[in-house]
């Protein structure tokens, strides 16, 4: 008992560990704070580009969005980190993070915004464009804002994956969270620093994540 | 071709439209026009191509041939502004389509703020009088769900007003109402026949027709069988199928 204590939750060790764990905490802030809006709005761009009348454009998206969703990200980040170098596209490990997590992110939200795009019926589109509106205000002022209302829950979830999903950044070096974590456990050959960014992740994602089933009570209510 | 002002009396004149939807013809050459401030009614059996008539008025429907003429414009040219023309055209439909994520009063200012880009002010003031018009002031802050099916449909109707539309498109306005509710929707139309608002009118109310239109047309597997006063229509129908069709709807 006293060995689980001293190996999980020694207060010591992770008061030593705090500066750097908020460090790490800054860094994975800094990164959601890019690779949120960027990925949302890479989606949004991707399903609107899908509303398009031309099929082999559509086409063409779907193997876009169906082939970065099939790529484990890990793969994706590893090969934009160290391949990209080889075509002599030098990123830094911030800015290979955040073209892997465009790539993916943009991706899974714009399967989220096609079906909420796609759950808005004819008859609004109809009505605004019988009073004038060309097909890009429509989608602009009419459809969007109601299709992200329709699929928030989910958009939601997503962006609660992404945020977990940083911590891969990790394996380019990139001191967020987890790898300021996992550094002090090397350093203090004891698991309490993981035990604490475990507790940051939490204190993070908690809120989100109460806002969420908020969101699905009221939707399901 | 026709000059324009030859055909200055017509608000709309469309001739020869076809549509086909693959295989389908639902309209088979339709020859239809529509005088400054008269209301003319379109009635005939499920599937007889009322719905597509009326929208193709407004290029909602894109016709397979034929014209469009509305106001003197053609809408089928290429060089015709089909957007600045729907302004022009007011379309009112079975299922309301309001905003539901927009106030009442967002609802009707919408086109006038982004499509004709007025002032937040002055298009409150229009949206405001527009829905005085059809008895509904008070509910400019409600949004859509909070309101009956007669008033979303009144709000539909001040959506429309809103742009000054030479030409209201009416396609089954009651259809989807309690029939308690039909009346006030209907009375808001008698009120915009005696203001001289042009209205072209896809209805089951056959009473509103007889009393409130100036000429009924009945159509049938797409094409217009029969057309006249009300009286003409309903008291002597000539063609077999529209003496059918009467007996069925007035039994
Ligand atoms: N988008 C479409 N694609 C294929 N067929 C269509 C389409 N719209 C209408 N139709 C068909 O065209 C025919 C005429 O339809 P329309 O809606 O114009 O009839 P209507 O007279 O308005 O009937 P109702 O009284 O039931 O509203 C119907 O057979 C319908 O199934
Ligand atoms: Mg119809």
């Amino acid at each position: 008992m006293d060995l689980l204590v001293e190996t999980f939750f020694n207060l010591a060790i992770m008061r030593e560990a705090l500066p750097l764990l908020l460090r790490g905490v800054l860094t994975t802030l800094a990164l959601c704070a890019v690779v949120i809006p960027l990925g949302f709005a890479g989606g949004l761009v991707l399903a609107v580009l899908g509303t398009t009348r031309s099929r082999w454009k559509r086409f063409l998206l779907a193997c876009w969005i169906d082939f970065f969703r099939a790529v484990p990200p890990l793969v994706l980040l590893i090969f934009v980190h160290s391949g990209l170098p080889f075509a002599g596209i030098e990123l830094t490990a911030f800015a290979a993070v955040a073209v892997a997590f465009l790539l993916n992110n943009s991706a899974y939200y714009a399967e989220i915004v096609r079906a909420g795009i796609e759950s808005i019926g004819r008859g609004q589109r109809e009505a605004a464009r019988s009073t004038g509106l060309t097909a890009t205000q429509t989608l602009t002022w009419v459809v969007l804002p109601q299709a992200v209302r329709n699929v928030l829950p989910d958009l939601l979830s997503n962006t609660i994956e992404v945020v977990k999903l940083t911590s891969i950044a990790s394996v380019v070096a990139l001191p967020e969270l987890l790898y300021a974590a996992d550094m002090a456990r090397s350093v203090t050959y004891n698991a309490s620093p993981i035990v604490l960014a475990a507790g940051f992740y939490l204190l993070l994602l908690w809120p989100v994540v109460r806002l969420l089933s908020r969101l699905e009570h009221r939707i399901a209510g | 071709m026709s000059e324009p002002g030859a055909n200055g009396d017509y608000i709309l004149e469309a001739r020869g439209l076809r549509k086909s939807f693959g295989d389908l013809e639902v309209l088979k050459g339709v020859d239809f026009r529509v005088r400054s401030g008269e209301l003319v009614f379109v009635i005939g059996p499920s599937g007889s191509g009322k719905s597509t008539l009326l929208r193709c008025f407004n290029r909602l429907e894109e016709p397979s041939a034929g014209s469009v003429v509305v106001h003197g414009v053609d809408l089928m040219a290429r060089s015709t502004d089909i957007n600045a023309m729907r302004r022009r055209i007011g379309m009112v439909f079975q299922s309301f389509n309001l905003y539901p994520h927009l106030r009442v009063r967002s609802n009707v200012t919408l086109a006038l703020r982004r499509v004709l880009r007025k002032p937040r002010v002055e298009a409150d003031r229009i949206a405001e009088a527009a829905l005085a018009r059809v008895g509904l002031a008070d509910k400019a802050d409600a949004y859509p769900s909070e309101l009956s099916g007669g008033q979303q449909q009144r709000v539909a109707i001040a959506r429309a007003l809103a742009l000054e539309p030479q030409l209201v498109l009416f396609d089954e306005p009651t259809s989807a109402l309690d029939p308690e509710l039909v009346g006030s929707v209907l009375t808001v139309m008698r009120d915009l026949r005696a203001a001289g608002m042009t209205m072209v009118v896809v209805s089951h109310e056959m009473r509103f027709a007889r009393e409130a239109a100036d000429r009924v047309v009945f159509m049938d597997d797409g094409c217009i069988v029969e057309e006249g006063s009300p009286e003409e229509i309903f008291e002597r129908p000539r063609s077999p199928r529209l003496r059918e069709f009467v007996a069925e709807v007035t039994r």
